[in-house]
């Protein structure tokens, strides 16, 4: 298996973060973490790319505990795609793809032919390559999450973590984003998705991860996850889930109560 | 069709720049109240490489090499360490206004030099007293950020206003206490900065801080693009951000240091010219960086023939350079996005 996490515990001081969680992400395989907001995932995040280093439990990657693993030896196992936000500086979407060829370049020199090539690579599996001359802040959201993917990509690590990739994408760039994140899945990257929209979670993922209030809640196949109890319980409104096509796709509706005699403020 | 369209104009860019460089500096050696033509200027040039027989006085060999020569050099060093200072600020606390004097390095240098003045040192001592103090500045800034609770980078620019402001009102101290008559006004004029100090001597002692610093700074520039992206960015790329970020530091602040040692306060140039050189090469720093430094130094070295030949007297470089400055912010603020 690719990243294994075995029984975390994270506390910041007295306030439990998260309480042994396990998480397995298999080559191959798109892992979906859903929850509210607040639960951990971040934290969970973080853990696993070895930003946070305060942890209790156990994380590995191809077999290999990641606890004093330095920078460089951590950037060239597993690869991150922060949430799409604007940058201080307004890099072409090659120059910002190019940089996550850094790890692979010595500290005092600039990448040369070979992480050139490999920007070229991935710009084109992706579709974006036509952007490459590109502001990075002047492209679309969903391009701006491609262009920050493809940086993953040419990271060359086989796992690959994304912090809500479709937040801040109109519907249509979502579906874009996610296929794009399906076929690398396909490709077999092992990754780990957090996601808000269980729907998503349904369609595009191998398995998929709840958790609340700092515990996983369930840990299985989509179908199984996606249900009207587990989604009642996890996010705490009524919801009905109703299958379609065969299984296919499945809705949440949520049950809204506008009541009519609200009090005025 | 994957050949990247834009990067041949940009290292046609930077080559453009350094031939600009080569003609100002020749064009300052002619500028002077002494004149020089220029088969004399090239006789005295060439002289030194190979044999000529002299047709020029010793005087203007005398006026070139100890007035002009070091004097241009000292300009092109000050406008490449301040530039090259501004730029890596920028890229590392990710704000694009910072300046060399963000963790106040300037206000440190103004007090040292005012104090040296104030106790009548001779010029050396002045440069060495506003060098130390502007090290230290920087270095009671970083401690004190070190216990700052919350962001380091928030931590770090407020501390820096903070002990410079300290620093300033220290300079006005002194100020008020230094004798009218002549303390009073050499502090003033320093502190608007001028190269009309620059000897030899002065050259090779700064050229050794200048150089510890810029070299760095100048081969790291590829890790400070990944930089501005954020610390955990970074640090998933295989960056260690904490320790890149004070490499930076301790360089950026030792050019500045030697900079304004010598030259006084200088303003703007910091923010204005790697501003101009975003315009030019991008924001990548693989080419921001050397495009930076050049421009820095053609644009110090034609503020300084202006200031030492405009008028009977020179004209402080730090009122020239406010007075380029000045309308360049405004621009800064009111101009249309870049567009590509």
């Amino acid at each position: 298996m690719s990243i294994r996490v075995s029984n975390l515990s994270f506390s910041y001081g007295e306030r439990l973060i998260l309480d042994n969680v396990n998480v397995i992400a298999e080559p191959g395989q798109l892992l979906s973490v859903i929850g509210p907001n607040g639960v951990g995932k971040s934290t969970l995040f973080h853990c696993m790319l070895g930003l946070l280093n305060g942890y209790k439990g156990q994380i590995t990657i191809k077999g290999k505990d990641i606890k004093g693993l330095d920078v460089n030896e951590m950037a060239k196992l597993i690869a991150y795609v922060p949430q799409s936000h604007y940058p201080s500086f307004n890099f072409s979407v090659f120059d910002m793809v190019l940089m996550g060829t850094t790890v692979q370049v010595s500290a005092y020199s600039t990448p040369g032919k070979e992480q050139i090539k490999l920007v070229e690579t991935a710009l084109e599996r992706l579709g974006i390559a036509h952007l490459k001359d590109r502001g990075y802040t002047k492209i679309s959201g969903g391009e701006q999450q491609l262009t920050i993917i493809a940086r993953a990509l040419v990271q060359q690590t086989s796992v690959l973590i994304l912090d809500e990739p479709t937040a801040n994408l109109d519907f249509g760039n979502q579906i874009l984003v996610l296929t794009q994140i399906k076929y690398l899945a396909r490709d077999g990257y092992a990754i780990v998705q957090a996601t808000h929209n269980p729907e998503h979670a349904f369609m595009f993922s191998d398995r998929v991860l709840a958790i609340h209030g700092g515990k996983v809640l369930a840990d299985g196949m989509p179908s199984n996850i996606v249900t009207e109890e587990l989604m009642r319980k996890l996010y705490t409104v009524d919801i009905d889930v109703q299958s379609l096509y065969q299984d296919k796709v499945r809705v949440c509706i949520p049950k809204i109560v506008i009541e009519d005699n609200h009090p005025k403020v | 069709m994957f050949k990247n369209k834009k990067r041949v104009p940009y290292s046609v860019i930077i080559l453009g720049l350094g031939i600009l460089l080569v003609v100002a500096i020749m064009f300052s050696f002619f500028l002077g109240r002494y004149p020089i033509n220029p088969s004399e200027l090239f006789g005295i040039l060439l002289s030194r490489v190979i044999h000529i027989k002299q047709f020029w006085t010793d005087q203007m060999a005398t006026i070139l090499f100890n007035v002009r020569m070091p004097r241009i050099l000292l300009a092109c060093l000050v406008g490449c360490c301040l530039s090259a200072a501004g730029a890596s600020y920028q890229g590392i606390f990710q704000n694009p206004m910072a300046a060399p004097d963000i963790l106040g390095a300037t206000a440190g240098a103004a007090f040292g030099a005012a104090l040296a003045i104030l106790h009548n040192q001779n010029h050396l001592m002045i440069t060495l007293y506003a060098f130390v103090f502007s090290l230290l500045t920087v270095a009671i800034v970083y401690f004190i950020s070190k216990k700052a609770q919350g962001k380091q980078v928030l931590g770090l620019i407020l501390a820096g206003i903070m002990v410079g402001s300290l620093f300033s009102a220290g300079t006005s101290y002194i100020k008020l206490v230094a004798d009218t008559s002549n303390q009073l006004p050499a502090i003033t004029y320093w502190l608007m900065g001028s190269l009309s100090g620059a000897t030899t001597t002065t050259v090779a002692i700064v050229l050794i801080p200048m150089a510890l610093g810029l070299i760095p700074l100048f081969f790291l520039r590829w890790r400070i693009n990944v930089l501005t992206l954020g610390d955990d960015e970074a640090r998933t790329m295989g960056i260690n951000s904490t320790r890149l970020r004070i490499i930076v530091i301790m360089c950026a602040t030792l050019v500045t240091a030697a900079s304004v040692s010598v030259s006084g306060m200088i303003g703007w140039v910091g923010l204005v010219i790697p501003h101009l050189s975003r315009r030019l090469v991008g924001n990548n720093y693989k080419h921001l960086m050397p495009a930076t430094m050049l421009f820095g130094a053609i644009f110090m070295l034609l503020v300084d023939d202006v200031s030492r030949n405009l008028l009977q007297t020179e004209i402080p470089l730090g009122i020239l350079t406010a007075f380029i400055g000045a309308p360049f912010f405004v621009y800064l603020i009111t101009r249309k996005e870049e567009t590509f």
